[in-house]
């Protein structure tokens, strides 16, 4: 049997990998893979919590997580395609046309 | 040292791996690979934590249609190879703050928090039907109207999509 604190402590581990990962890289898909992989941290920690309440509500959350990451995959990947359209790059440095 | 804790330690090395692997890439198709072993992995999280349909849904989902989808938008883009991190020396204040972020979380969760007690244990394993039918009378009972707001997110996400990608007549 494994303590929770594990699962929790590997679930806080990914959730820093994802930060780090929209925090350094400058290409928005790899941005985005960063941020799937945060929300799959969030669901670890979410699914490690309801194993020890017994209850099913943890599960069902996870369950809206995910649906709700496939309904902002689909929009955020139309941006990127129509953004590189537009300026042929996908560098998030590159997005300064407001800029001042 | 249990057969369940070895398991978890490989696992959680495999998943640590395959994350820093997709953040280290140069090479987006092999960063979206990576994270497919990743999603893989937590699927594997999930069964053992008495969880098997959010698992098979952490599968198709995650790991069979978005990183497709991503995929499909890596090749159509063309964007295979990337800039590495050229600079070292400009990341030393994002890592930090990183760093920082899981101190932060560590502490909240494990010293605040001190979530106590074991996760399911291997003995009283869940039945895979039962825990269907609970989920489903769950979802349908407790959480109806949470249900029917994310058919309606996804619905608007897939209208979303499409306009944003079509062409307008006469602009180009």
């Amino acid at each position: 049997m494994v303590p929770i604190n594990y699962y929790i402590i590997l679930s806080a581990i990914l959730f820093t990998i994802g930060v780090t990962g929209v925090l350094i890289r400058r290409n928005a898909l790899i941005i985005f893979m960063s941020i799937e992989l945060m929300l799959n941290a969030a669901n670890l920690a979410l699914v490690a919590f309801n194993s020890v309440l017994k209850s099913f509500s943890g599960q069902i959350f996870v369950f809206f997580v995910i649906a709700v990451a496939a309904a902002e995959v689909a929009v955020g990947l139309a941006l990127i395609v129509e953004i590189f359209r537009t300026k042929n790059s996908i560098d998030v440095d590159q997005m300064s046309s407001l800029k001042g | 040292m249990t057969l369940d804790l070895i398991l978890f330690l490989v696992l959680s090395l495999i998943a640590v791996a395959s994350a820093l692997g997709m953040l280290l890439s140069r090479n987006a198709v092999y960063a979206a690979l990576f994270l497919v072993l990743n999603f893989v992995t937590v699927a594997v999280f999930y069964l053992l934590l008495g969880a098997p349909f959010i698992a098979m849904a952490q599968i198709t989902v995650y790991a069979g249609a978005i990183m497709v989808l991503f995929l499909f938008v890596i090749m159509l883009l063309g964007a295979e190879s990337l800039p590495g991190i050229s600079n070292w020396r400009k990341i030393w204040f994002p890592g930090m703050l990183a760093v920082i972020l899981f101190i932060e979380a560590a502490y909240l969760l494990i010293v605040k928090a001190r979530p106590a007690g074991d996760v399911l244990q291997p003995g009283d394993a869940v039945n895979t039907m039962d825990n269907l039918r609970q989920l489903g009378t769950s979802l349908f009972n407790d959480y109806l109207l949470p249900f029917e707001v994310v058919s309606i997110l996804l619905l608007v996400a897939m209208v979303g999509a499409i306009i944003l990608t079509k062409k307008e007549k006469g602009v180009r």
